[in-house]
């Protein structure tokens, strides 16, 4: 418990809800009413038949043999590529569209990076029939062109975000600058683990699945629910607390979080936030980001679009500060490498984000037989054209 | 009693506030367009602090504010440029801005730096009066600032009433809810709301903000409360050509 939300909203130092007045009722609203409805009988009815029939959950868990052997460990691999729409985030859109639609709303805004969160949310939005805008960067638009048009196909509106970098930031502003004009319709499908409270516990609740089945997963393999070691790759941090949520308690299993170091953290091309970083608030939590010493949120660099951003959520910040995760960093290039060789090991391509993951693989030591479980949070189809420029194929 | 508290005890007329951007157009302007406004009839200026991430603002202040930082506008740049302020400045200055810059300078420097500079008040929208209260507040006390909170057409009665409790200066009433230049003018809808919050005669006097760019909306908001903010509309007058001059022209025209 000690690693979950208290009653105001905070992780420790981390969290709270540093929203304009013009946020507070929707926000207030959602943190009133989001424990009660998601504990509904109906609810949870509804959210396990769609997990299972339309998610197609329980994800499996993969027993990697060639990298296992490679390595000289044994890995398992929670296949989130495996779900409908390719990666984790549907977990947490199946999640928030039950709840939208007891919360009485009609039109549904989301942010998108690597646009799965899009594509996740896009899908959900033409399951229920409600209205759907999604906003991207102007540069993640150009760099994620089949997701785009998925989202198009399903009837979604997609709304370039055009100011600052123009990637996942831009987008949550832009996402968050509707919601306020939009005040009463309107539920806004946070795509992570960030967002004022009580979006980072919502959206961390929606994705714990991952590591409530991967305990029973690993006990009828293993005979033990608990692994030695769990690695995800860190965004905003939604797959990542997802796939720690049920091991948080368990003090001997490691816990490894990794960023985007991009071309290097120290190059100024990077998504580094533990290193990078430093405590502040952006995007209606006080959390760790990447800024100026004046506090002006620095643009952050990574190839993988889904990790491109200057922050974390703040339940990820708290995790770091008392040390219960351990942050790391993977530069493009050996993201990219352990991409490609996941695909020759196990004829399984990666999205660039999970490719982060594998690729920390490199740098640990394994003493015998321990057991590391990777998050495999998306596939890498909508990859396929940054793949192909990097590896020439 | 700051000069805040005493601009509201002691005029009849309509109060007029003029919001822009530190360091925009260029770097320097900040004083200039201070003493032009106090020149040109203003009775209260609000400058905003840039931040690069401007969630509640439109297109117009988060340009002026891309472009300030494009300048060099920090807080620090900021405090050094009011060092002249009382110099040249009469009336009451408020600073506004987001809350990250103030983290990063940090809450009580910050409450010093401007009160060294004679700022009368601070608007953070993003600072909530939850931690406000919790943590910040005594720094405002000790430094003789009025922290201004905002109330939209949402806003419940029962949490007015606190924002009502915990200010000192003004409550600054959003026309709708929106970010900054978005709606112009002011509907029938927001003249129900005004009425409401007349009618719960509150301890503070109320502006309205958001939408105000005219003489019509600036008048109408004006027989609701004392007076109105304009900022957007400024903002976006102060890039035409020769504006700095042609102030006084766009505070008699707002006045009408
Ligand atoms: C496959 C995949 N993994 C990871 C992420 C990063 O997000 P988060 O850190 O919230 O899991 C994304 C984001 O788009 C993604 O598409």
């Amino acid at each position: 418990m000690k690693y979950q939300v208290n009653e105001k909203g905070y992780y420790g130092d981390f969290g709270g809800a540093y929203i304009p007045e013009m946020l507070y009722p929707n926000i207030e609203h959602l943190r009133q009413q989001y424990l009660e409805i998601m504990q509904e009988r109906q609810f949870q009815k509804e959210f396990q038949q769609l997990l299972k029939d339309y998610v197609g959950r329980p994800s499996p868990l993969f027993f990697a043999e060639r990298l296992s052997e490679k390595y000289g460990t044994t890995i398992y691999l929670k296949r989130e590529d495996l779900n409908h729409t390719g990666a984790h985030k549907i977990n947490n859109t199946v999640g928030q569209i039950l709840l939208a639609e007891r919360l009485g709303k009609k039109r549904i805004i989301a942010e998108t990076g690597a646009g799965q969160h899009g594509v996740a949310t896009a899908t959900v939005c033409a399951l229920k029939g409600l209205e759907c805008v999604v906003y991207m960067g102007e540069v993640d638009i150009e760099r994620q062109a089949p997701n785009v048009a998925r989202m198009k196909m399903m009837g979604a509106k997609v709304i370039p975000a055009t100011s600052g970098s123009k990637t996942l930031k831009d987008a949550t502003n832009e996402a968050m600058r509707d919601w306020i004009n939009n005040p009463v319709d309107t539920h806004y499908i946070i795509g992570s683990v960030v967002g004022p409270h009580p979006y980072p516990d919502m959206v961390a609740r929606f994705q714990s699945v991952i590591s409530e089945e991967t305990r029973k997963q690993l006990k009828e393999k293993t005979g033990s629910e608990t692994p030695d070691h769990v690695l995800a790759c860190v965004g905003g941090g939604s797959n990542a607390m997802g796939m720690f949520y049920h091991f948080l308690d368990d003090v001997d299993v490691n816990l490894i979080a990794i960023e985007a170091a991009g071309k290097g953290v120290e190059s100024g091309e990077s998504a580094a936030t533990t290193l990078l970083g430093k405590e502040g608030v952006l995007h209606g939590s006080r959390s760790i980001l990447m800024q100026t010493a004046d506090g002006q949120v620095v643009e952050p660099y990574s190839i993988s679009a889904g990790l491109d951003y200057p922050g974390i959520g703040p339940q990820h910040a708290h995790l770091f500060k008392v040390k219960r995760a351990k942050y790391v960093s993977i530069t493009d290039d050996e993201a990219m490498q352990a991409g490609l060789l996941c695909a020759r090991l196990e004829g399984i391509i990666p999205a660039i984000e999970s490719a982060h993951a594998f690729a920390y693989l490199e740098k640990m030591k394994f003493s015998g037989n321990e057991t590391v479980v990777i998050c495999l949070s998306g596939r890498g189809d909508k990859d396929l054209d940054t793949y192909m420029r990097y590896f020439d194929l | 009693m700051n000069r805040l508290n005493q601009l509201f005890k002691n005029t009849s007329k309509p109060i007029l506030s003029i919001y822009y951007t530190a360091g925009y157009p260029a770097l320097e302007s900040t004083l200039d367009i201070a003493e032009k406004l106090e020149q040109a009839g203003a009775d209260f200026i609000e400058i905003g602090f840039p931040y690069s991430d401007p969630l509640a603002d439109g297109p117009v202040i988060q340009n002026s504010s891309q472009k300030a930082l494009e300048n060099g506008m920090t807080l620090h740049v900021l405090f050094e440029q009011l060092k002249d302020l009382r110099k040249r400045v009469t009336i009451p200055v408020l600073l506004m801005g987001y809350v990250n810059p103030v983290l990063q300078f940090g809450v009580e420097n910050f409450c010093k730096a401007c009160a060294e500079a004679g700022v009368d008040g601070v608007i953070v929208p993003d600072l909530p009066m939850y931690e406000y209260e919790e943590m910040y507040k005594d720094y405002f006390i000790d430094n003789n600032l009025t922290n201004i909170f905002l109330v939209t057409p949402q806003t419940s009665e029962e949490r007015i009433r606190k924002i009502d409790g915990l200010s000192n200066g003004f409550i600054y009433l959003l026309s709708s809810n929106s970010t900054t230049g978005k709606s112009t003018g002011i509907s029938g809808d927001s003249e129900t709301y005004f009425s409401r919050i007349q009618s719960m005669n509150l301890e503070n006097p109320t502006m309205i903000g958001f939408g105000i760019s005219d003489s019509t909306s600036f008048n109408k908001a004006a027989q609701y409360t004392r007076g109105a903010i304009v900022g957007s509309a400024f903002v976006k007058f102060l890039d035409t050509e020769n504006a700095l001059n042609q102030i006084p022209q766009f505070i008699s025209e707002i006045r009408g």
